[in-house]
């Protein structure tokens, strides 16, 4: 009987054993093979490579790609001369300006919105109401509060400051004396231009990816992340509900959703994806326009849900790669703060117009600050791939 | 060890083995405790989320026996579909599947017309793109283009199906 109870006490110590040493190996964290799993699906590891653009047939096009880069901070392209892409997009605030509403020739009604992996959205701006990088680039040439131009001034920039280079990319420039058929088209080969750069803009890895390298490979996770950010991931993927919006490697599923944001005083009424999706169906340069270089292929544009109530101020779901550094947050800066946001997500307070799809959260304090330490270690550089030299 | 020689008819021994069997009765209450404990514990991490969510549509998630790509019966019992998927289901693309209709006697179904709904009956919402039926490829087999799940979770595909037997819906609970 002794030497049985004995043989018990040894097992259960050795299993106890065993699972402490299970628990608390630095290689897995914690988590399970299945959490695993999830956490590999959301860092840079899982990010496939940038999917061609059929409608833009010079996206890969290195000559396309350091003209358009020339273009994109190019401040001749606006009505006063003081406007260029890269006034609002800053290469060294992730492409965005820290500001609620962008301020070109005039004020917006919305935040600037990040340009890193951008290529791989199916619809850009906060509505969707375009459908590539380059018919998203020729928006705000033409918005009388952005660069505030025409399409004929600009062709006319391309003609006198960039002849050699746009004839090297896309043949000769035809003559602008000859209508607006020429014009529009030397303005669509800018757009295509800008787009080749902007698709080489991408998300280097920030410490999150790291740790999930780390984890992965069975490797210590020391200083990697803090216990509080490793708490503010389990809460992410876990009660917290972000993976429902916030998922695959660029932390967003690239759709439109009504999250109850409250309207911003001061500016029209804005229905979001509702006017966004009956605007990319009718745009001038859409995948199945006369100006895409592959008219027949527009499946996101075949397959869209153009009208419904779930539209209603709908707006897209950003990256949430770098938001730390990107205050203020929301369609248009209605948010100050990270913890402002994570207390709106936590409250689900009621839409302005439409049906907000967020459920109360009901997480403590403690939480929202575990929380909003975790989305700080998404932070890592914003890199331009293939091109001499560093971004502006 | 020691070896006790001892007879049912030791009143020791009696005592001994009621004590005993106490002790299992009461190990044994000790047990089930600390299994509703832990099946407390896991209910409300695993399905915390879930709960939540069921509170704000009121809907129920099947069983998981009625997950999967079929065969599945249509409502009214005029079908039998099948999905076919080159590739496992993803989240956050445009994928292409494949129905295969068959009647309620397994004969292939020609000629009919399928129109594509679903969502998610937790969120309340429906499908983010708006799939259609593309190709027919005979053999009772059909291509359907333009179907995205955006989120993980409980996905229904409804898929009404009407040719000359008459129109009748088949409902795909997939999970993402």
């Amino acid at each position: 009987m002794r030497n049985a109870a004995n043989r018990f006490v040894v097992l259960s110590l050795l299993l106890l054993l065993g699972v402490t040493v299970a628990a608390t190996t630095p290689a897995a964290d914690g988590w399970s093979p299945a959490q695993l799993d999830e956490l590999r699906s959301l860092s840079l590891g899982a990010l496939e490579p940038v999917p061609a653009d059929p409608t833009n047939r010079v996206a890969d096009d290195p000559r396309a790609a350091r003209l358009g880069e020339r273009l994109f901070f190019d401040a001749r392209l606006s009505s006063d001369g003081k406007v260029a892409c890269g006034t609002c997009h800053q290469p060294d605030r992730d492409f965005q300006d820290g500001i609620a509403l962008a301020r070109g020739v005039g004020v917006t009604d919305r935040r600037t919105m990040p340009i890193a992996a951008t290529s791989r959205s199916p619809f850009l701006f906060w509505d969707g109401r375009k459908d590539s990088l380059w018919a998203q680039a020729l928006g705000p040439l033409e918005s009388p509060v952005e660069h505030g131009g025409t399409r004929a001034q600009y062709a006319r920039v391309i003609a006198e400051h960039y002849r050699s280079e746009y004839e090297e990319v896309f043949g000769p420039l035809p003559d602008l004396a000859a209508g607006v058929e020429a014009v529009t088209r030397v303005f669509v080969n800018l757009g295509k231009a800008i787009a080749a750069y902007e698709r080489r803009i991408e998300f280097g890895p920030s410490r999150f990816d790291r740790y999930v390298d780390a984890i992965g490979n069975r490797m210590p996770t020391d200083g990697r992340l803090s216990d509080d950010e490793v708490a503010g991931l389990r809460l992410f993927v876990g009660k917290g509900n972000c993976t429902q919006c916030h998922n695959g490697p660029l932390l967003t599923n690239n759709e439109f959703h009504n999250t109850g944001v409250p309207r911003r005083t001061g500016v029209p009424i804005d229905d979001g994806r509702f006017a966004g999706a009956a605007a990319v169906l009718a745009d001038e340069f859409n995948c199945r326009s006369r100006w895409s270089d592959a008219p027949q292929h527009c499946a996101e544009l075949d397959y869209l849900v153009s009208d419904g109530h779930q539209l209603q101020r709908a707006y897209k779901v950003p990256s949430l790669r770098n938001v730390a550094g990107r205050a203020p947050y929301m369609n248009a800066g209605q948010f100050a703060t990270l913890a402002q946001v994570l207390d709106h997500y936590n409250r689900a307070p009621a839409a302005p117009a439409g049906h907000s799809e967020l459920q109360p959260l009901r997480l403590k304090a403690r939480e929202l600050k575990q929380l909003e330490a975790f989305l700080h270690s998404l932070t890592g550089p914003t890199i331009v791939n293939g091109l001499a030299g560093p971004a502006r | 060890m020691t070896t006790l020689q001892l007879s049912s008819a030791n009143p020791q021994l009696k005592h001994l083995m009621k004590t005993l069997q106490r002790n299992d009765r009461s190990r044994a209450r000790r047990v089930a405790l600390v299994a509703v404990i832990m099946a407390a514990l896991v209910g409300t991490t695993a399905c915390g989320s879930t709960m939540r969510l069921l509170h704000g549509t009121g809907a129920k998630r099947p069983e998981a026996t009625e997950f999967g790509l079929g065969p599945r019966v249509s409502a009214n019992r005029l079908y039998v579909a099948t999905l076919e998927t080159a590739t496992e289901l993803r989240t956050r693309r445009l994928q292409t599947v494949r129905l295969g209709i068959v009647d309620a006697d397994g004969r292939a179904v020609e000629g009919a017309i399928l129109a594509i709904d679903g969502g998610m009956p937790e969120h309340g919402h429906g499908l983010p793109t708006r799939p259609r039926m593309t190709r027919v490829l005979g053999a009772g087999a059909y291509e359907v283009e333009g179907v995205r799940f955006n989120m993980g979770g409980w996905w229904e595909l409804k898929v009404t199906i009407t040719s000359e037997r008459g129109a009748d819906i088949v409902t795909f609970n997939l999970s993402l």
